[in-house]
């Protein structure tokens, strides 16, 4: 341990200087959250910081999807605050969706003093208790000292390996508690990578050379590990056609000839055809997710399985591998790229570019920018490569995955294991704040947008430049889709009945507004709203009998997908 | 132990000794509806770090759980042991029904 090798003049400080100065030297800039009477301290240390910019949200779980757009867009982990109780339980939901999407995400939490906790405190809950399970890891602070080392070791945890959240609970009174410095930790860092064994390389490279029809099987792993170039390289050498899940968009360009679109549920047909054809899979950095594989035992029947995965509890938990390799991803592909020979696979290739030509994902309405496709299309030629887009969750985040031209990772931030509607607002404004003179889209659907609306106030206060595109059918769509196809079309609570004007709310929260439904020019009115700094909400009705297709219905295997 | 049980399996783990280590641990096995049949944990040495004794009934999933146990943070080691390890038989006579 490097620890107390900076020695420093003595000084008194509390537990929340302590963790404030310990913040700045992780190189924290931006800091999320709401302030309350059980992390008053911390703020109070907070307002010294002229490192750390506080961005007050209007509900925790704003802040803790506000961290994670910092996250998901930079790589580095980010931070919010909440304070005890139902501060806490806000956060909830942003902390579980960051733990099923792996990402780095420091959650400090204000606690009831410690003499008062287990008492029922006045907004005393069981932070500690309630978040085990929703955390990579979590720690009640038991005194002032202790944050010496826990705060260093909940960066290095959040960032090591497959990256997570990590929860800090700090007592009110080891806040206060005044204790000796006299030196500072290194800043937490991640661990190295675990070593990769070679024979398992090779081993997989020989399957690879004798495959026929092999498939790249892309995760957000890739994205995770910065292993975009090397997946490229790889593919290009190997000659794999490749997949990748909703997490993986952007780690293959979308017009790279041997991309095949995303696998699963609302994925390419062709992507899912050729999967049924494969008979070697290469999934990196995926974890078999059921909304990509469908049904599992009849996914990729003919496939042995080469599976790299920094987790190895990953490994053989749900699809056997022949050669399981535990390793950072991107470092298993260097070490794999050396060793394996340059194929051409004209049959298999030859194969794909017919399934690409007979089973293509179909986009109707393209041309159109008022329709839910054309939407996307449209918002996408406003936007360089480098653009940042985020979704809430439902039809549009749907949409958007197929019809979006993905060029590059990290531009793309969505919820994919918790599925949170309400994530895209505050997920484009963190992404915002860390990129300030980038131009951030969130795609967003009436249903989903109204479980953050708030943030529209930060967006404003923070004159984010984020465009909410708010594709508006007055449901909640996805769940209206599936009581058409698999519920006789018995639509029960998925229809609302009233729905806000969402133009002037945004204009009563200080967010410029768009309505393309009046537009009498829609592209240039989109154009426009897009190139004024600034937030600004764009509308557009949207029909509600539109479905996001192809489906693999619930249940049944990839291959049966219906309406192709 | 009576012959009509499942069959079981000890699990040995080294973990750091404090308060929340215990429900780091069993929140694992609870949460996937997994029994643990005996628990039994002292602390070792000086007292930093703790054995906990976990009997449990073999299971298909019991790869996973190990592997589960062996992310979480606190947990130093852990070593699986056949159902003839004789951590829990003794105490036996601290469990009967009279």
């Amino acid at each position: 341990m490097s620890q107390n090798q900076n020695k420093t003049k003595p000084e008194l400080l509390t537990g929340a200087e302590i963790a404030v100065r310990l913040l700045e030297r992780q190189g924290i800039r931006t800091i999320a959250g709401i302030l309350g009477s059980a992390n008053l301290p911390l703020y109070d240390a907070l307002s010294y910081s002229k490192q750390i910019h506080h961005v007050l949200t209007r509900h925790e779980q704003g802040a803790g999807f506000i961290a994670q757009g910092m996250a998901r867009a930079s790589g580095q982990p980010a931070v919010c605050f909440a304070t005890s109780g139902p501060g806490t339980t806000n956060l909830l939901t942003a902390i579980a969706d960051a733990k099923l999407d792996s990402i780095p995400v420091v959650a400090i939490t204000g606690q009831v003093s410690r003499n008062m906790i287990g008492t029922d405190a006045f907004q005393e809950v069981d932070t500690y208790g309630m978040t085990i399970p929703i955390t990579k890891h979590n720690y009640l602070v038991n005194s002032a000292a202790d944050l010496l080392h826990i705060l260093p070791q909940a960066f290095r945890i959040a960032t090591s390996g497959r990256p997570g959240p990590v929860l800090i609970d700090i007592p009110k009174d080891v806040q206060l508690e005044e204790v000796e410095v006299t030196a500072w930790p290194e800043p937490g860092c991640p661990d190295a990578p675990p070593s990769i064994d070679p024979m398992l390389v090779e081993a997989a490279a020989r399957m690879m050379a004798e495959a026929k029809r092999p498939i790249l099987y892309l995760g957000g792993g890739v994205i995770h590990s910065g292993a975009a170039d090397v997946v490229r390289q790889l593919a290009e050498k190997a000659g794999l056609p490749t997949v990748t899940t909703l997490l993986a968009l952007g780690a293959l360009p979308f017009d790279h000839p041997l991309w095949l679109g995303m696998l699963g549920m609302h994925g390419a047909p062709c992507a899912n055809k050729a999967m049924d054809e494969s008979d070697l899979l290469i999934v990196v950095g995926a974890r078999f997710d059921d909304r990509a594989t469908g049904k599992l035992a009849e996914f990729c029947p003919q496939a042995k399985v080469i599976h790299i995965d920094i987790d190895p509890a990953e490994l053989n938990k749900l699809r056997a591998s022949h050669v399981a390799i535990g390793g950072d991803v991107g470092a298993v592909l260097q070490a794999l790229l050396p060793r394996i020979e340059a194929q051409a696979r004209p049959d298999w290739l030859a194969r794909i570019r017919q399934l690409k030509e007979d089973w293509p994902l179909r986009l109707p309405g393209s041309e159109d920018p008022c329709t839910h496709y054309g939407l996307v299309k449209a918002v996408a030629e406003c936007l360089d490569e480098n653009a940042i887009l985020a979704t809430d969750v439902g039809q549009h985040q749907m949409w958007a995955a197929q019809a979006y031209p993905h060029r590059k990772p990290r531009r793309w931030l969505t919820s994919g294991g918790l599925g949170t509607m309400g994530f895209g607002l505050p997920t484009a404004l963190g992404a915002a704040l860390a990129e300030p003179e980038n131009t951030v889209v969130c795609f967003s659907g009436d249903g989903s947008l109204l479980m953050n609306i708030q943030e529209l106030v930060t967006a404003a206060q923070e004159n984010a430049n984020v465009k909410v595109v708010l594709m508006n059918n007055s449901a909640l769509g996805l769940v209206h889709q599936q009581q058409t196809q698999f519920y006789g079309a018995r639509h029960f609570a998925s229809l609302f009945s009233q729905n806000p004007d969402f133009v002037a709310l945004a204009l009563a929260c200080g967010v410029r507004a768009v309505n393309l439904d009046s537009a009498s020019d829609p592209r240039a009115a989109l154009r426009e709203a897009i190139a004024t700094r600034g937030p600004c909400l764009i509308h557009c009705s949207i029909d509600v009998q539109e479905l996001v297709c192809p489906i693999v219905p619930p249940g049944a295997a990839n291959r049966e997908m219906i309406g192709v | 132990m009576k012959e009509q049980s499942p069959l079981r399996t000890v699990l040995e783990l080294t973990v750091n000794n404090h308060p929340g280590v215990m429900s780091h641990v069993v929140g694992l096995f609870s949460r996937r509806a997994f029994n643990l049949e005996g628990i039994l944990v002292l602390p070792v040495g000086d007292g930093a770090i703790s054995r906990i004794w976990l009997l449990v009934n073999e299971d298909e999933r019991l790869p996973q759980m190990i592997k589960q146990v062996e992310k979480l943070e606190d947990v130093r080691n852990v070593r699986r042991h056949a159902a003839d390890h004789n951590a829990f038989v003794r105490l036996e006579e601290f469990f009967n029904t009279n």
